[in-house]
């Protein structure tokens, strides 16, 4: 039987286009005492570590080796894990799982990434089948342009629409003196006016490249409740994925990965309506269309309905359940780092430290993340000691 | 035909030191389109599904294929994008000239979809169609191949799928 399992401290940088000022390792460091600083805790107190990137990105390969005086594994259990877009919630579910198996206490899970470092579409590519697909894959903007013409011609979708969603994830970003993009707000004209990139997604439409770092302390039942006054208890987690290529993926219907995963994860936590049994939701959200789409596969609406959902202000602060408060992927967008940012905001959401980004009042909190081939990762957290 | 082939990438002035095996299923495919200018997929003894490109395995029913089905170069765009802004092929190590197009076709009898460019010669800097409103989801389109002297049995010996009804106008 697993134990139960909360997170009891995060950390993250200021995320950046360029971080020029340290290297990869001392941007580590600077996302992991910020993590033990929210805890209370030195490194000496963390039992093992779990640390992820994109690691061809950089094409530094052995991370967990490479990284151990940012990440402060000097003579500790450590394993690294890579798995795309994922990442960040493969390393926080790893977490969990080192620490609900009963073999660590405290385990540190870390994410980073250094974009300016690296050609990340070049990189993207060599994700797709040599044989196959690189050819014509064109990394992640024209990959998920194709999912969103399939969606556009489906349900009647504008690309007026998907730039509500970029400017409610922008708009949130004002509000998180994190985000890559705080400072920069914008209006829904300037994404109607933003250079096309790949046909619907224009500039306004899609993440930016971010030098960032997160970290998320993992602390088990009996010591958790001591380190922290209200620890971010994990309710569930679930992983899927679904096919190895990407012509097996029909576009035609809703994220399938993200339906099963999140039916089988709202199953564990006793989520029977996710818009409203959710007080908050951070979602890896790498596009606009993504924010239209994907809550339909969230079950937050009914397939098609999500324009009429953003628009209606649901999502909003405010709203009905609030979607990304930090200003999610299309604010920052650290890969390694960004599906673990997902998990640390819900974490800063329920342990009530968000600040001018907070909900009030949070009970129960979603993180997703999402990956090359349309696969993902679905992660709950809530006030209250799971059953 | 012979017993063993070896698959070509060309790759200017970059070298490439790998070889990648494609199995029995994906050798037998980039032979039709050198000998017969035809796709063949693989179908399913289980959930019945025509996938293309042929592979052993279906991974949904986790079973072993065996039904070769012959498909013809014809089929309907899924999803596509216009690919606008430039970044270095990693196959080649030089920038790819855009714009161009590429898409998903759902070839006519198969049940997934198939990535390749659109009407677009890409590589050669002429580019046939890039305009968002003269291509979109649901048209009609066909493979173009290269001459048969020119095949070297890779994914470029289909040169990219042209609109039908592009080609009726001409």
């Amino acid at each position: 039987m697993a134990r139960r399992v909360a997170i009891i401290g995060t950390g993250q940088t200021h995320h950046r286009s360029r971080r020029l000022d340290v290297n990869g390792r001392e941007m580590i460091h600077e996302a992991v005492t910020r993590a033990l600083a929210d805890c209370e805790l030195t490194i000496k107190d963390i039992d093992a570590i779990v640390i992820g990137n994109m690691d061809h990105f950089e094409a530094i390969n052995s991370v967990d080796s490479w990284s151990v005086e940012g990440s402060g594994g000097v003579m500790k259990p450590i394993m690294k894990v890579t798995t795309g877009g994922t990442t960040g919630t493969s390393v926080a579910i790893a977490a969990y799982y080192h620490v609900a198996s009963g073999m660590f206490d405290k385990v540190l899970a870390i994410g980073w990434e250094k974009n300016s470092e690296s050609d990340t579409t070049g990189a993207i590519v060599t994700c797709s089948d040599p044989i196959w697909d690189r050819y014509s894959y064109s990394g992640a903007i024209p990959s998920l342009a194709t999912e969103a013409s399939a969606y556009m011609e489906k349900y009647g979708a504008t690309q007026r629409d998907a730039a509500r969603v970029a400017l409610r994830e922008r708009s949130h970003a004002q509000n998180n003196p994190y985000a890559h993009m705080y400072g920069r707000p914008i209006t829904l004209d300037d994404v109607m006016a933003s250079p096309m990139l790949a046909y619907p997604i224009k500039l306004g439409d899609i993440c930016p490249r971010t030098d960032g770092a997160a970290a998320v302390v993992f602390a088990a039942e009996g010591e958790a409740e001591k380190l922290a006054p209200h620890p971010a208890w994990v309710k569930a987690n679930s992983v899927r994925h679904t096919h190895t290529w990407f012509g097996d993926v029909d576009q035609r219907t809703g994220l399938e990965s993200l339906e099963r995963a999140s039916r089988e994860a709202y199953a564990a936590a006793g989520i029977k309506n996710p818009a409203d049994d959710f007080d908050v939701a951070e979602l890896y959200l790498p596009y606009s269309y993504a924010g239209l789409k994907w809550i339909e596969a969230l079950g937050f609406c009914k397939p098609g309905e999500g324009p009429q959902f953003i628009w209606d202000g649901h999502t909003d602060m405010g709203g009905k359940i609030p979607v990304n408060p930090s200003g999610g992927v299309m604010s920052t967008n650290c890969i390694g780092a960004t599906a673990l940012l997902r998990v640390a905001e819900a974490a800063i959401q329920v342990m009530g430290k968000g600040g001018a980004r907070q909900v009030p009042d949070v009970k129960t909190a979603l993180a997703t993340g999402f990956g090359g081939c349309w696969w993902s990762d679905v992660f709950i957290l809530g006030k209250d000691k799971p059953a | 035909m012979s017993i063993l082939e070896l698959l070509t990438i060309t790759s200017p002035d970059v070298g490439m030191p790998y070889e990648w095996s494609i199995g029995i299923y994906g050798s037998k495919f980039f032979q039709e389109i050198r000998e017969n200018q035809r796709f063949v997929g693989i179908r399913c003894s289980q959930c019945g599904k025509v996938r293309v490109p042929p592979r052993r395995v279906c991974g949904s029913c986790y079973q072993e294929m065996d039904e070769l089905v012959y498909l013809p170069p014809i089929g309907t765009i899924v999803a596509c994008t216009i690919v606008n802004y430039p970044f270095i092929d990693p196959a080649t190590g030089m920038e790819r000239p855009v714009p161009y197009t590429y898409g998903y076709i759902q070839l006519d009898g198969a049940d997934n979809i198939f990535s390749h460019i659109i009407n677009s010669r890409a590589g050669t800097g002429t580019i046939s169609e890039t305009g968002a409103d003269k291509i979109k989801v649901g048209m009609r389109v066909r493979a173009v191949f290269k001459n048969l002297n020119e095949m070297e049995g890779n994914i470029q010996d289909i040169q990219y799928f042209e609109l039908i009804e592009v080609q009726h106008g001409k």
